[in-house]
Protein backbone atom coordinates (compact mmCIF):
# COMPACT_ATOMS: atom_id res chain seq x y z
CA UNK A 1 0.00 0.00 0.00
CA UNK A 2 1.03 3.56 -1.41
CA UNK A 3 1.53 5.98 1.35
CA UNK A 4 -1.18 8.06 -0.64
CA UNK A 5 -4.11 5.44 0.94
CA UNK A 6 -3.27 6.33 4.11
CA UNK A 7 -5.02 9.52 3.97
CA UNK A 8 -7.90 8.22 3.16
CA UNK A 9 -9.42 8.87 6.94
CA UNK A 10 -8.17 12.30 7.26
CA UNK A 11 -9.33 13.18 4.09
CA UNK A 12 -12.61 11.88 5.16
CA UNK A 13 -13.05 14.02 7.89
CA UNK A 14 -11.44 17.21 6.07
CA UNK A 15 -8.34 16.96 8.08
CA UNK A 16 -6.14 17.49 5.72
CA UNK A 17 -5.01 21.17 4.05
CA UNK A 18 -5.48 22.05 0.64
CA UNK A 19 -2.43 20.69 -0.93
CA UNK A 20 -3.39 17.50 0.78
CA UNK A 21 -6.70 17.67 -0.33
CA UNK A 22 -5.40 18.58 -4.35
CA UNK A 23 -2.93 15.47 -4.09
CA UNK A 24 -5.30 12.70 -2.70
CA UNK A 25 -8.48 13.90 -5.03
CA UNK A 26 -5.75 13.47 -8.13
CA UNK A 27 -5.00 9.88 -6.11
CA UNK A 28 -8.38 9.25 -6.15
CA UNK A 29 -9.38 9.89 -9.78
CA UNK A 30 -7.56 6.63 -10.55
CA UNK A 31 -7.93 4.32 -7.51
CA UNK A 32 -11.25 2.87 -7.10
CA UNK A 33 -10.23 0.91 -3.85
CA UNK A 34 -9.62 4.70 -2.30
CA UNK A 35 -12.99 5.84 -3.77
CA UNK A 36 -15.09 3.11 -1.83
CA UNK A 37 -12.69 3.46 1.55
CA UNK A 38 -13.71 7.28 1.32
CA UNK A 39 -17.17 6.56 0.28
CA UNK A 40 -17.94 4.42 3.38
CA UNK A 41 -15.55 6.67 5.93
CA UNK A 42 -17.93 9.67 5.02
CA UNK A 43 -21.35 7.43 5.90
CA UNK A 44 -19.29 6.43 9.33
CA UNK A 45 -18.42 10.06 9.66
CA UNK A 46 -22.57 11.02 9.21
CA UNK A 47 -23.33 8.08 11.82
CA UNK A 48 -20.94 10.16 14.34
CA UNK A 49 -22.98 13.17 13.85
CA UNK A 50 -25.92 11.53 15.52
CA UNK A 51 -24.24 12.11 18.62
CA UNK A 52 -24.01 15.72 18.18
CA UNK A 53 -27.68 15.87 17.39
CA UNK A 54 -29.50 19.40 18.44
CA UNK A 55 -31.98 21.08 16.85
CA UNK A 56 -31.57 24.45 15.22
CA UNK A 57 -33.65 27.42 15.89
CA UNK A 58 -36.94 27.56 14.26
CA UNK A 59 -35.78 30.84 12.42
CA UNK A 60 -33.29 28.97 10.75
CA UNK A 61 -35.66 26.96 9.24
CA UNK A 62 -37.40 29.87 7.78
CA UNK A 63 -34.18 31.28 6.41
CA UNK A 64 -33.05 28.04 4.78
CA UNK A 65 -36.36 28.11 2.68
CA UNK A 66 -36.87 31.77 1.80
CA UNK A 67 -33.31 30.97 0.57
CA UNK A 68 -33.88 28.60 -1.63
CA UNK A 69 -36.87 29.86 -3.18
CA UNK A 70 -34.32 32.32 -4.91
CA UNK A 71 -32.10 29.48 -6.06
CA UNK A 72 -32.87 27.03 -9.32
CA UNK A 73 -31.46 24.19 -8.53
CA UNK A 74 -28.66 23.19 -11.46
CA UNK A 75 -28.97 20.92 -14.24
CA UNK A 76 -28.46 17.05 -13.81
CA UNK A 77 -25.16 15.82 -14.93
CA UNK A 78 -26.33 15.11 -18.51
CA UNK A 79 -24.38 12.38 -20.44
CA UNK A 80 -23.63 13.67 -23.64
CA UNK A 81 -23.08 12.48 -27.32
CA UNK A 82 -19.46 12.83 -26.62
CA UNK A 83 -17.47 13.83 -29.80
CA UNK A 84 -20.47 15.90 -31.43
CA UNK A 85 -21.19 17.67 -27.84
CA UNK A 86 -18.50 18.99 -27.00
CA UNK A 87 -16.95 22.16 -28.96
CA UNK A 88 -20.21 23.22 -29.74
CA UNK A 89 -21.43 23.40 -25.81
CA UNK A 90 -18.17 24.32 -24.77
CA UNK A 91 -17.79 27.77 -26.30
CA UNK A 92 -21.00 28.70 -25.19
CA UNK A 93 -20.14 27.18 -21.61
CA UNK A 94 -17.20 29.16 -20.88
CA UNK A 95 -19.49 32.69 -20.70
CA UNK A 96 -22.14 30.73 -18.15
CA UNK A 97 -18.63 29.26 -16.29
CA UNK A 98 -20.11 27.92 -13.01
CA UNK A 99 -17.44 29.77 -11.29
CA UNK A 100 -17.56 33.37 -12.36
CA UNK A 101 -19.32 35.80 -15.08
CA UNK A 102 -15.73 35.76 -17.44
CA UNK A 103 -16.07 36.32 -20.83
CA UNK A 104 -13.91 33.01 -22.36
CA UNK A 105 -10.98 34.44 -24.84
CA UNK A 106 -8.60 32.47 -26.02
CA UNK A 107 -5.16 33.99 -25.12
CA UNK A 108 -2.57 32.26 -26.47
CA UNK A 109 0.95 33.28 -24.92
CA UNK A 110 4.06 32.05 -26.04
CA UNK A 111 6.34 29.89 -23.88
CA UNK A 112 9.83 30.94 -23.45
CA UNK A 113 12.35 28.72 -23.99
CA UNK A 114 14.77 28.15 -21.26
CA UNK A 115 17.99 26.68 -20.88
CA UNK A 116 18.52 25.52 -17.67
CA UNK A 117 19.27 22.19 -16.20
CA UNK A 118 16.07 19.77 -16.86
CA UNK A 119 17.65 17.45 -14.81
CA UNK A 120 16.52 19.79 -11.65
CA UNK A 121 13.01 20.44 -12.93
CA UNK A 122 9.51 19.39 -11.90
CA UNK A 123 7.36 17.52 -14.38
CA UNK A 124 5.62 20.73 -14.72
CA UNK A 125 8.37 22.96 -15.10
CA UNK A 126 9.73 20.86 -18.28
CA UNK A 127 7.08 20.85 -19.69
CA UNK A 128 6.70 24.58 -19.53
CA UNK A 129 10.03 24.86 -20.59
CA UNK A 130 10.56 22.20 -23.55
CA UNK A 131 11.15 24.01 -26.38
CA UNK A 132 8.16 22.91 -28.01
CA UNK A 133 5.65 23.94 -25.47
CA UNK A 134 2.37 26.03 -26.87
CA UNK A 135 -0.19 27.44 -24.39
CA UNK A 136 -3.62 28.66 -24.53
CA UNK A 137 -5.35 30.57 -22.10
CA UNK A 138 -8.75 31.32 -20.98
CA UNK A 139 -9.75 34.52 -19.16
CA UNK A 140 -12.48 33.46 -16.99
CA UNK A 141 -12.83 36.95 -15.58
CA UNK A 142 -13.26 37.87 -11.67
CA UNK A 143 -12.71 33.69 -11.41
CA UNK A 144 -9.55 34.16 -12.54
CA UNK A 145 -7.34 32.78 -15.35
CA UNK A 146 -6.11 29.19 -16.39
CA UNK A 147 -3.84 28.34 -19.16
CA UNK A 148 -2.57 24.83 -21.09
CA UNK A 149 0.51 24.45 -21.86
CA UNK A 150 1.73 21.27 -23.78
CA UNK A 151 4.78 19.49 -25.05
CA UNK A 152 4.05 17.14 -27.80
CA UNK A 153 7.42 15.77 -27.46
CA UNK A 154 6.94 15.48 -23.81
CA UNK A 155 3.83 13.66 -24.63
CA UNK A 156 2.62 16.34 -21.57
CA UNK A 157 0.38 18.93 -20.91
CA UNK A 158 0.10 20.99 -17.36
CA UNK A 159 -2.81 23.54 -16.26
CA UNK A 160 -1.54 26.93 -14.84
CA UNK A 161 -4.08 28.77 -12.93
CA UNK A 162 -3.60 31.98 -11.44
CA UNK A 163 -6.05 33.66 -9.25
CA UNK A 164 -8.49 31.01 -9.85
CA UNK A 165 -12.07 30.47 -7.85
CA UNK A 166 -12.20 27.65 -5.90
CA UNK A 167 -14.61 24.75 -7.31
CA UNK A 168 -17.85 24.85 -5.20
CA UNK A 169 -18.00 23.86 -1.69
CA UNK A 170 -18.05 19.79 -1.81
CA UNK A 171 -17.53 19.90 -5.41
CA UNK A 172 -13.77 20.01 -7.10
CA UNK A 173 -11.89 20.46 -10.69
CA UNK A 174 -12.15 17.82 -12.74
CA UNK A 175 -9.51 17.74 -16.09
CA UNK A 176 -9.98 16.28 -19.62
CA UNK A 177 -8.14 15.61 -22.33
CA UNK A 178 -10.13 14.87 -25.73
CA UNK A 179 -8.67 11.72 -27.31
CA UNK A 180 -10.05 11.05 -30.69
CA UNK A 181 -13.41 12.61 -29.72
CA UNK A 182 -13.61 10.99 -26.66
CA UNK A 183 -13.16 13.08 -23.31
CA UNK A 184 -11.12 11.07 -20.96
CA UNK A 185 -10.49 12.47 -17.14
CA UNK A 186 -6.78 13.59 -16.69
CA UNK A 187 -7.03 14.15 -12.89
CA UNK A 188 -8.61 16.45 -10.38
CA UNK A 189 -7.58 19.63 -9.21
CA UNK A 190 -9.27 20.57 -5.82
CA UNK A 191 -9.50 24.53 -5.50
CA UNK A 192 -8.46 27.33 -7.72
CA UNK A 193 -6.03 30.22 -6.74
CA UNK A 194 -2.45 29.30 -8.21
CA UNK A 195 -1.43 25.89 -9.15
CA UNK A 196 0.52 24.13 -11.55
CA UNK A 197 -0.56 20.60 -12.03
CA UNK A 198 0.08 18.06 -15.05
CA UNK A 199 -2.51 16.88 -16.81
CA UNK A 200 -2.35 12.60 -16.79
CA UNK A 201 -2.58 10.73 -19.77
CA UNK A 202 -0.93 11.36 -23.62
CA UNK A 203 -1.67 14.94 -24.13
CA UNK A 204 0.48 14.57 -27.60
CA UNK A 205 -2.50 13.00 -29.42
CA UNK A 206 -5.09 15.27 -27.52
CA UNK A 207 -7.01 17.94 -28.99
CA UNK A 208 -8.53 19.76 -26.70
CA UNK A 209 -8.44 19.81 -22.78
CA UNK A 210 -11.40 21.03 -20.78
CA UNK A 211 -11.78 21.98 -16.86
CA UNK A 212 -15.38 20.88 -15.59
CA UNK A 213 -16.68 21.05 -11.92
CA UNK A 214 -17.85 17.50 -10.76
CA UNK A 215 -18.71 15.98 -6.99
CA UNK A 216 -15.99 15.51 -4.84
CA UNK A 217 -13.94 12.00 -6.20
CA UNK A 218 -15.10 12.99 -9.94
CA UNK A 219 -16.63 11.87 -12.35
CA UNK A 220 -16.57 9.16 -14.88
CA UNK A 221 -17.72 11.17 -17.53
CA UNK A 222 -17.93 15.40 -17.83
CA UNK A 223 -20.71 17.52 -16.15
CA UNK A 224 -21.11 20.11 -18.90
CA UNK A 225 -20.96 22.73 -19.20
CA UNK A 226 -17.54 23.00 -18.77
CA UNK A 227 -15.52 25.97 -16.72
CA UNK A 228 -12.73 26.48 -19.53
CA UNK A 229 -11.75 24.83 -22.69
CA UNK A 230 -8.51 25.01 -24.27
CA UNK A 231 -8.39 24.03 -27.37
CA UNK A 232 -5.00 23.20 -28.86
CA UNK A 233 -5.42 24.20 -32.91
CA UNK A 234 -5.49 27.65 -31.03
CA UNK A 235 -2.27 27.19 -28.75
CA UNK A 236 0.61 28.91 -30.11
CA UNK B 1 -21.49 20.18 27.46
CA UNK B 2 -25.23 21.57 27.99
CA UNK B 3 -25.43 21.71 24.44
CA UNK B 4 -25.87 18.45 24.11
CA UNK B 5 -29.67 16.90 23.86
CA UNK B 6 -31.07 13.65 23.17
CA UNK B 7 -31.73 13.27 19.86
CA UNK B 8 -35.04 14.74 19.05
CA UNK B 9 -38.01 13.25 18.67
CA UNK B 10 -38.38 12.72 14.52
CA UNK B 11 -35.04 12.75 13.75
CA UNK B 12 -34.37 9.89 11.10
CA UNK B 13 -32.39 6.80 12.84
CA UNK B 14 -29.48 5.94 10.59
CA UNK B 15 -29.50 5.43 6.74
CA UNK B 16 -26.58 3.59 6.38
CA UNK B 17 -27.60 0.63 8.25
CA UNK B 18 -30.35 -2.29 7.18
CA UNK B 19 -33.05 -1.18 9.69
CA UNK B 20 -32.77 2.52 8.29
CA UNK B 21 -32.81 1.72 4.86
CA UNK B 22 -36.49 2.77 4.35
CA UNK B 23 -35.05 6.18 5.43
CA UNK B 24 -32.19 6.55 3.40
CA UNK B 25 -34.84 5.33 0.69
CA UNK B 26 -36.92 8.45 1.48
CA UNK B 27 -34.27 10.63 2.27
CA UNK B 28 -32.97 10.06 -1.34
CA UNK B 29 -36.09 10.15 -2.86
CA UNK B 30 -36.58 13.79 -1.11
CA UNK B 31 -33.45 14.88 -2.73
CA UNK B 32 -34.42 13.56 -5.94
CA UNK B 33 -37.61 15.76 -5.84
CA UNK B 34 -35.67 19.00 -4.37
CA UNK B 35 -33.76 18.85 -7.55
CA UNK B 36 -36.45 19.49 -9.35
CA UNK B 37 -37.27 22.54 -7.80
CA UNK B 38 -39.99 20.71 -5.08
CA UNK B 39 -40.04 23.04 -1.94
CA UNK B 40 -41.64 21.20 -0.08
CA UNK B 41 -39.65 18.02 -0.56
CA UNK B 42 -36.42 19.95 0.68
CA UNK B 43 -38.59 21.27 3.76
CA UNK B 44 -39.50 17.92 4.56
CA UNK B 45 -35.67 16.87 4.26
CA UNK B 46 -34.51 19.88 6.31
CA UNK B 47 -37.60 18.45 8.88
CA UNK B 48 -35.71 15.01 8.98
CA UNK B 49 -31.87 16.28 8.76
CA UNK B 50 -31.67 19.75 10.16
CA UNK B 51 -30.99 18.93 13.94
CA UNK B 52 -27.73 16.35 12.74
CA UNK B 53 -26.28 19.10 10.22
CA UNK B 54 -27.00 22.46 13.24
CA UNK B 55 -25.24 19.72 16.12
CA UNK B 56 -22.81 18.98 13.55
CA UNK B 57 -21.62 22.76 12.68
CA UNK B 58 -22.24 23.75 16.48
CA UNK B 59 -19.74 20.94 17.25
CA UNK B 60 -17.01 22.37 15.50
CA UNK B 61 -17.48 26.14 14.81
CA UNK B 62 -18.87 26.45 18.81
CA UNK B 63 -20.37 30.03 18.34
CA UNK B 64 -24.71 29.24 17.76
CA UNK B 65 -24.79 32.65 15.50
CA UNK B 66 -21.50 30.77 13.16
CA UNK B 67 -23.24 27.34 12.88
CA UNK B 68 -26.50 29.02 11.69
CA UNK B 69 -24.80 30.33 9.09
CA UNK B 70 -23.00 27.52 8.31
CA UNK B 71 -26.22 25.25 8.09
CA UNK B 72 -27.55 27.89 6.35
CA UNK B 73 -24.91 28.00 3.32
CA UNK B 74 -24.85 24.46 3.56
CA UNK B 75 -28.65 23.38 2.84
CA UNK B 76 -28.81 26.28 0.22
CA UNK B 77 -25.51 24.34 -1.55
CA UNK B 78 -27.32 21.19 -1.31
CA UNK B 79 -30.06 22.74 -2.65
CA UNK B 80 -28.35 24.00 -5.65
CA UNK B 81 -26.38 21.12 -6.28
CA UNK B 82 -28.85 18.56 -5.15
CA UNK B 83 -28.88 17.34 -8.70
CA UNK B 84 -25.63 16.10 -8.76
CA UNK B 85 -26.49 13.65 -5.46
CA UNK B 86 -26.01 9.57 -6.71
CA UNK B 87 -27.69 7.36 -4.52
CA UNK B 88 -25.92 4.59 -5.42
CA UNK B 89 -22.71 6.31 -4.29
CA UNK B 90 -24.12 7.09 -0.90
CA UNK B 91 -26.86 8.40 1.47
CA UNK B 92 -28.71 11.79 1.13
CA UNK B 93 -27.45 12.51 5.09
CA UNK B 94 -23.87 11.35 4.46
CA UNK B 95 -23.84 13.57 1.56
CA UNK B 96 -25.66 16.66 3.02
CA UNK B 97 -22.88 16.22 6.45
CA UNK B 98 -20.45 16.56 4.02
CA UNK B 99 -20.85 19.49 2.78
CA UNK B 100 -22.04 20.88 6.74
CA UNK B 101 -18.72 19.67 8.13
CA UNK B 102 -16.42 21.07 5.22
CA UNK B 103 -17.97 24.27 5.51
CA UNK B 104 -17.87 24.51 9.13
CA UNK B 105 -14.11 23.39 9.28
CA UNK B 106 -13.70 25.94 6.37
CA UNK B 107 -14.95 28.37 8.78
CA UNK B 108 -12.59 27.54 11.95
CA UNK B 109 -9.77 27.49 9.69
CA UNK B 110 -10.39 31.04 8.27
CA UNK B 111 -10.98 32.64 11.40
CA UNK B 112 -8.51 31.27 12.85
CA UNK B 113 -5.79 32.95 9.98
CA UNK B 114 -8.16 36.00 10.99
CA UNK B 115 -7.73 36.52 15.06
CA UNK B 116 -5.34 35.56 17.02
CA UNK B 117 -7.90 35.64 19.75
CA UNK B 118 -10.37 33.28 18.32
CA UNK B 119 -7.98 30.94 17.72
CA UNK B 120 -6.55 30.82 21.27
CA UNK B 121 -9.91 30.69 22.48
CA UNK B 122 -10.68 27.76 20.26
CA UNK B 123 -7.57 26.34 21.64
CA UNK B 124 -8.61 26.09 25.18
CA UNK B 125 -12.09 25.41 25.20
CA UNK B 126 -11.80 22.62 22.87
CA UNK B 127 -8.73 21.33 25.07
CA UNK B 128 -11.61 21.29 27.79
CA UNK B 129 -14.08 19.49 26.22
CA UNK B 130 -12.61 17.63 23.22
CA UNK B 131 -12.40 14.35 25.19
CA UNK B 132 -15.96 14.07 25.73
CA UNK B 133 -18.18 14.37 23.39
CA UNK B 134 -18.45 11.03 22.54
CA UNK B 135 -18.70 9.17 25.03
CA UNK B 136 -21.45 11.33 26.39
CA UNK B 137 -24.57 9.33 26.49
CA UNK B 138 -27.76 9.55 24.16
CA UNK B 139 -31.67 8.68 23.90
CA UNK B 140 -31.71 7.31 20.29
CA UNK B 141 -30.85 4.21 19.17
CA UNK B 142 -29.07 4.89 16.75
CA UNK B 143 -27.06 7.18 19.09
CA UNK B 144 -26.46 4.17 21.40
CA UNK B 145 -24.70 2.15 18.17
CA UNK B 146 -22.36 4.66 17.85
CA UNK B 147 -21.30 4.88 21.97
CA UNK B 148 -21.24 1.32 21.86
CA UNK B 149 -18.89 1.68 18.51
CA UNK B 150 -16.78 4.52 19.59
CA UNK B 151 -15.99 2.49 22.97
CA UNK B 152 -14.22 -0.42 20.79
CA UNK B 153 -11.41 2.59 19.63
CA UNK B 154 -8.08 2.41 21.58
CA UNK B 155 -8.11 5.50 23.32
CA UNK B 156 -5.53 7.01 21.58
CA UNK B 157 -7.52 6.25 18.32
CA UNK B 158 -10.47 7.98 19.90
CA UNK B 159 -8.66 10.94 20.93
CA UNK B 160 -7.35 11.49 17.24
CA UNK B 161 -10.61 10.88 15.10
CA UNK B 162 -12.41 13.15 17.39
CA UNK B 163 -9.75 16.38 17.09
CA UNK B 164 -10.27 15.83 13.73
CA UNK B 165 -13.98 15.36 13.20
CA UNK B 166 -15.33 17.46 16.03
CA UNK B 167 -12.31 19.72 16.21
CA UNK B 168 -11.95 20.76 12.84
CA UNK B 169 -8.13 20.56 13.17
CA UNK B 170 -5.64 18.70 10.06
CA UNK B 171 -4.14 15.80 11.12
CA UNK B 172 -0.92 16.99 10.96
CA UNK B 173 -2.39 19.34 13.99
CA UNK B 174 -3.46 16.53 15.61
CA UNK B 175 -0.04 15.29 15.45
CA UNK B 176 1.34 18.28 17.13
CA UNK B 177 -1.79 18.31 19.65
CA UNK B 178 -1.29 14.66 20.71
CA UNK B 179 2.65 14.93 20.31
CA UNK B 180 3.13 12.03 17.70
CA UNK B 181 5.00 11.96 14.23
CA UNK B 182 2.41 12.53 11.45
CA UNK B 183 2.19 9.30 10.14
CA UNK B 184 1.05 7.73 13.30
CA UNK B 185 -1.88 10.54 14.00
CA UNK B 186 -2.66 9.69 10.16
CA UNK B 187 -3.01 5.85 10.73
CA UNK B 188 -4.69 6.74 14.15
CA UNK B 189 -7.61 8.36 12.39
CA UNK B 190 -7.92 6.15 9.35
CA UNK B 191 -7.55 2.91 11.28
CA UNK B 192 -10.02 4.56 14.03
CA UNK B 193 -12.66 5.38 11.14
CA UNK B 194 -12.15 1.84 9.80
CA UNK B 195 -12.75 0.08 13.02
CA UNK B 196 -15.97 2.53 13.97
CA UNK B 197 -16.92 1.55 10.33
CA UNK B 198 -16.66 -2.37 11.06
CA UNK B 199 -18.45 -2.07 14.13
CA UNK B 200 -21.44 0.15 12.72
CA UNK B 201 -22.14 -2.33 9.54
CA UNK B 202 -21.87 0.67 7.29
CA UNK B 203 -21.23 -0.48 3.72
CA UNK B 204 -19.65 1.59 1.58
Amino acid sequence: MSDIHKLSGAYALDAVDDIERAAFERHLAECEDCRLEVASLRETTALLSESVAIAPPASLRDSVLTGISQIRPLPPVVVPARRAAWFPLLVAAAVLAVVGVGLAAWQPWSSTVDKTDQGSLTAAEQVLRAPDAQSVSVDLGDAGQATVTRSKALHKAVIKTVDMSDAPSGQVYQLWLQQHGELVSAGLMEGGGNQEIVLEGDAATASAAGVTVEPAGGSQTPNLPPVALFDFSQAT
Amino acid sequence: MDHLKPVPDGVASSEATPSGVDTAARLASLMQRSSRGDEAAFAELYDATSARAYGLALRVVRNPAHAEEVVQEAYLDTWRTSSRFDPARGTAIGWLLTIVHRKAVDRVRSAESATARDETYHRETRQTEHDTTLEAAHASLEAQRVRVAVAGLTEVQREAVELAFFGGYTHTQVATMLDVPVGTAKTRIRDGLIRLRDAMGVGS
